[in-house]
């Protein structure tokens, strides 16, 4: 951003943002709204709340158990649809329709199916980035140029070779692009499903906190799944960036 | 007709002993109606470099993909020594139009991927071959680099050098120049003459451009299209002991393309 012939940096909108809440704050516009400077206070007690840290613990280890199942199906499910023209065909519109599908709406059936706990969420996890994940592989596997293909088999590779020497590397771009972007799909389908379940882990604390009008403790909760995610996916993105230089140099 | 012989029986040269491969009644549909090939009968004689040349629509790089065993044929087989084969071999190593390097591996790696796919060798002899064929092909020093830092002449070299670097007895090249500039194609041709005639490779060698055919050809085959069929087998006769300019320049060079261009230009309508 420039203004004035000045460089901005993207922080610098943040800022303005912030110090807005602050000032309302300050003034007490809203009761839901407290300063941001007491947020910012409320969070690092937060952080050392041992309620808080078992929750975090408990919604971390069901996120990163869903992600890793979510990855691994929805790979697999994108390199069965971009090799073979039958399974695309079948499979093809489900994962499309689950992929585009207000999924919030399922969480209560799955708590129905998988009760109140930590089962429920990892479900959800799946549920909410696996197809996305497969999506984006199948796009990736299917843009894969026919010569690399062809020169995978002149060369002598096995069917296994072919996948996982060339296939899987030349899709890496986009599976991780998918992976991202499912990452960021957990995330929500986890804020969601918590809050609709909301017994279990960081769900019950936002209850908590908004049944009882603690409005600190509310957005200190909110900011620090903000920085989570924003943490993940930047991983995410660092693991993208270094593969970015062959995706922007294949035909 | 003076200046090269020319074969008028297109399968008088079939199934010789001399012939590393050979094609018997290659017939090639894709799908119902597409007719691609039309019972081809071909000698790719040891030891030199034939081209497969014709205009757009005639089958060369079907007929390529197919000697390659990359493409199953409808009718007709492909022999190696006498003996059929299905689906590619380690006798028969192919150099690609688009180079099909894997862009996130090194020059070394890319060179050094047949032999990896094969398990030819431990990973330091296979290092060694690797960039001995490197140098081969004039890329000493870029063993590291990656293919984005490499302009598209010295791709080729890199896709050329993973083709030697397997040791198969038949180089089979489609277009390989073509995606390459004018200068760089020229010092590439004088090259890869330079280059085969110390490796005493077969080459198969699909191109669209006559001239690139003459120079560097022991035997041109010329296809014509819809569906391809061998009009005419021409062995240009060039002494290769001259000079890249001088071959330029000799009348029979010059002849030769005049001849095969008066037999192609009446499929360019």
């Amino acid at each position: 951003m420039k203004i004035f012939g000045y460089d901005i940096p993207p922080v610098f909108s943040l800022l303005i943002w912030i110090s807005l809440w602050e000032i309302a704050g300050q003034l007490q516009l809203a009761f839901i709204l407290p300063p941001f400077s007491a947020v910012v206070v409320e969070l690092f007690e937060l952080v050392q709340r041992p309620d808080f840290q078992s929750a975090a613990y408990q919604t971390f280890e069901s996120f990163v158990i869903g992600m890793t199942i979510a990855i691994i199906a929805g790979v697999a499910l994108g390199f069965l649809m971009g090799s073979n023209r039958i399974a695309n065909s079948v499979l093809g519109m489900w994962v499309n329709i689950m992929a585009s599908a207000p999924l919030s709406s399922l969480v209560p059936v799955l708590m129905l199916l998988f009760g109140l706990g930590q089962l429920t969420i990892i479900v959800t996890v799946i549920l909410f980035s696996t197809w996305i994940i497969a999506l984006d592989t199948y796009a990736g596997v299917h843009h894969i140029s026919p010569s690399l293909r062809e020169m995978g088999r002149s060369f002598g590779a096995s069917r296994f070779q072919l996948l996982t020497r060339v296939l899987f590397w030349a899709a890496l771009p986009e599976i991780l692009a998918g992976i991202r972007m499912g990452l960021i799909r957990a995330v929500k389908g986890i804020v969601i499903g918590q809050l609709l379940v909301s017994v279990v882990a960081l769900g019950r604390l936002f209850r908590t906190f908004s049944d009882n009008f603690q409005f600190e403790e509310f957005w200190a909760l909110t900011i620090a799944l903000f920085i989570f995610a924003l943490l993940f996916s930047s991983a995410i993105g660092w693991l993208e960036h270094k593969v970015e230089y062959y995706a922007a140099t294949r035909n | 007709m003076s200046t090269a012989a020319v074969a008028q029986m297109p399968d008088q040269n079939a199934s010789t002993e001399d012939n590393i491969v050979e094609v018997r009644n290659i017939t090639k549909y894709y799908g119902e109606d597409i007719h691609a090939l039309d019972s081809i009968n071909l000698g790719f004689p040891t030891g030199q470099m034939t081209t497969l040349l014709g205009p757009s629509g005639c089958g060369k790089t079907t007929l390529l993909k197919i000697i390659a065993g990359l493409l199953e044929t409808t009718e007709g087989e492909v022999l190696i020594h006498g003996k059929p084969v299905f689906g590619p071999g380690p006798e028969r190593a192919f150099v690609f139009q688009d180079f099909a390097l894997l862009p996130w591996a090194t020059v070394i790696e890319n060179v050094g991927f047949g032999l990896e796919l094969t398990n030819k060798g431990t990973k330091p002899e296979r290092e060694e071959k690797a960039k001995h064929y490197i140098n081969e092909v004039g890329l000493g020093g870029f063993e590291y680099k990656y293919p984005h830092e490499l302009s598209g002449g010295m791709r080729q070299r890199v896709g050329l050098a993973r083709a030697l670097a397997v040791n198969a007895e038949v180089l089979l090249m489609d277009e390989p120049f073509s995606a390459v500039d004018e200068q760089t194609r020229r010092k590439f041709q004088e090259d890869l003459l330079y280059l085969l005639a110390n490796e005493k490779k077969s080459v198969i060698f699909v191109t669209h451009s006559i001239e690139e055919a003459v120079y560097v050809s022991d035997q041109i085959v010329l296809l014509s299209p819809r569906p391809g069929r061998i009009h005419s087998i021409i062995r240009p006769e060039i002494s290769r002991d001259s000079t890249p300019d001088e071959i330029r320049r000799d009348k029979r060079y010059l002849d030769t393309v005049e001849e095969i261009w008066t037999n192609l230009r009446k499929y360019l309508d």
